[in-house]
């Protein structure tokens, strides 16, 4: 099925091998919300089952990635039981998805990009701040590094180029904005995202339970805080 | 219990299990003992269970003064070993006692190995693993490599009744000239042209190569004029051979989640000990297998370890 935007929604997933212990699992062609969800469906499915032997399911844009262990799992059988997956349960709903609340200083010492943005699409920087808070992103993918998001519907306002040269380090919790894309920097990183704003929270915190606010498919939502309420989330997080 | 105190680190030591799955998911990469095949002899030479966390030692090793009783065997890389400034071999069990003296100083044929201990190096579980993953700051110890005054401390366990040996014709020899088995894809169909040119080359290890990846250099593996240059972000898996643009291949290993360019072949799972050995300037070749052959050497992989395993409890 052909999508707007040209992305295909396959009829049935595709197969690629990636070694011996690994396969790969392709729902669609392109980037597209709808594909996006297949992959979250049958890696919330996969998940619940438990299935021996199947040591991680790792969901990207369009696809999504089984471990297994060759000694308890056959690849033939794999492939038969995602196959009917899909059959069996067509239209269950995704796993209810979390609306992730992140607070962010805009601009000043936070956001050193913010003017640039602004000037580079002739807006004002209050103007960039209410576009960038204004929509919610939807979250297609984690990867990269910890807790770093792939996250879709960049306001086309904002779009903006890579900075000329890369920083050595742009500190955790920073907020910016590279071509089409918006995401966070959950660790201190080099990186060449314009930053136009950090949040106070942690957004990868190894000693909590679950060291993560968000997975892929729950949808982002940022909300423009103070210094002073920066500070004071801030505190909090770190104590 | 407490093992040993760190005199010199020596330039990368680090704590790792067999690897962190749980977060895979959310960025988090493997991590866990490159060479997985050194890593697990260690542990069974000292009598471990088989994911007990081990040191990797990388190139130039460390010295560390033992404070307790302990059976200690170092696989993997041969490193010239010393306890007391006498030689000690590899590949098998050694008991220490507290005062000695070990010294690892430097990698003479293959560049990681490991060190067990009895019980396991203990460092707290984080996130499912006891593995350390350097640029996230967790795992192993406090989430770092070794530094000079570390405390080591090691699990509760009976030591060895009596000294245990891998036998000789086992211990792998590491050369300049590394074969890789791999099973061609996930991405194979965009390469239909060049996955000969992978398979009958020669390439050279750069000297950018670590736990993240290594790069090679040779003859370039060229994308099909159809095929796109760059993927949709996708994960990515230990042995993957990723070809970017310019087509000289990267080998993924345990410190990589996802990315976007696309893979010609897979290295499979028991041939990755052969990579994680190779030092800059080898010279790596693809062999071509199939998923079937690769799943057959994995069971004569697992038959030979449960061989190994009666051999040793029988000395």
């Amino acid at each position: 099925m052909v999508k707007a935007g040209g992305a295909t929604l396959f009829a049935e997933p595709r197969f690629r091998i990636c070694g011996d212990r690994s396969v790969m699992v392709e729902y669609g062609d392109g980037i597209d919300y709808e594909i996006n969800r297949k992959v979250k469906q049958a890696t919330a499915l996969l998940t619940d089952r438990r299935l021996d032997g199947i040591k991680a399911v790792i969901p990207a844009y369009r696809s999504l990635t089984i471990l297994y262990d060759p000694f308890l799992v056959d690849p033939e059988s794999l492939r038969d039981q995602i196959v009917s997956l899909d059959e069996d349960k067509p239209e269950e709903p995704v796993q209810s998805s979390k609306i992730v609340k992140i607070p962010v200083c805009y601009g000043g010492e936070f956001g050193p990009d913010l003017n640039i943005v602004a000037s580079c699409r002739s807006l004002s920087p209050d103007d960039v701040v209410a576009l960038h808070s204004g929509r919610s992103y939807y979250i297609f993918m984690v990867g990269f590094a910890p807790g770093f998001c792939y996250l879709g519907g960049l306001d086309e306002r904002l779009h903006t180029p890579r900075l000329a040269t890369p920083r050595t380090l742009i500190p955790a919790g920073s907020v910016g904005i590279a071509e089409n894309q918006t995401g966070m920097y959950p660790l201190a990183s080099p990186g060449g995202w314009q930053i136009i704003g950090r949040t106070p929270l942690k957004l990868f915190a190894p000693e909590r339970d679950n060291p993560f606010l968000y997975q892929a498919g729950d949808t982002i939502r940022f909300v423009p805080v103070s210094g002073e309420k920066y500070r004071k989330i801030y505190d909090e997080e770190h104590r | 219990m407490e093992f040993c105190i760190v005199e010199r680190p020596g330039s990368l030591t680090t704590v790792q299990d067999k690897g962190r799955y749980a977060f895979l998911d959310r960025g988090v990469p493997l991590s866990g003992a490159l060479d997985l095949f050194a890593f697990d002899a260690a542990n069974l030479l000292v009598g471990n269970d088989r994911n007990a966390a081990a040191l990797e030692i990388t190139v130039i090793g460390p010295k560390l003064r033992v404070l307790a009783e302990a059976d200690i065997a170092l696989t993997g890389a041969d490193m010239a070993m010393t306890i007391n400034e006498r030689p000690a071999a590899g590949w098998q069990s050694m008991r220490v006692r507290e005062g000695d003296i070990i010294k690892i100083p430097k990698a003479l044929k293959g560049c990681r190995a490991y060190l067990a201990v009895s019980g396991g190096i203990d460092v707290p579980l984080v996130m499912g693993s006891r593995s350390t993953y350097l640029k996230g700051a967790i795992g192993g110890y406090c989430g770092r490599r070794l530094m000079q005054g570390d405390v080591v401390k090691r699990g509760a366990k009976d030591l060895l009744s009596r000294p245990r040996r891998l036998p000789d014709n086992h211990i792998p020899r590491y050369s300049g000239e590394i074969l890789l088995r791999a099973v061609p894809g996930p991405q194979d169909d965009f390469f239909t042209f060049s996955i000969d040119v992978l398979f009958a080359s020669s390439y050279r290890v750069t000297s950018a190569a670590d736990r993240m990846g290594y790069r090679l250099c040779g003859a370039p593996v060229n994308h099909d004029r159809d095929a796109p240059p760059s993927i949709i972000s996708e994960a990515s898996v230990p042995g993957s051979v990723q070809i970017p643009p310019d087509g000289q291949p990267i080998i993924l290993l345990v410190e990589q989640t996802s990315g976007g360019y696309s893979k010609a072949a897979t290295v499979i799972s028991v041939d990755i000990p052969e990579i994680a050995q190779a030092v800059p300037g080898a010279t790596v070749r693809f062999e071509r297998v199939t998923l079937n052959q690769a799943h057959d050497l994995c069971r004569k992989a697992a038959a030979l370890r449960s061989t190994l395993v009666e051999a040793m409890m029988d000395r």
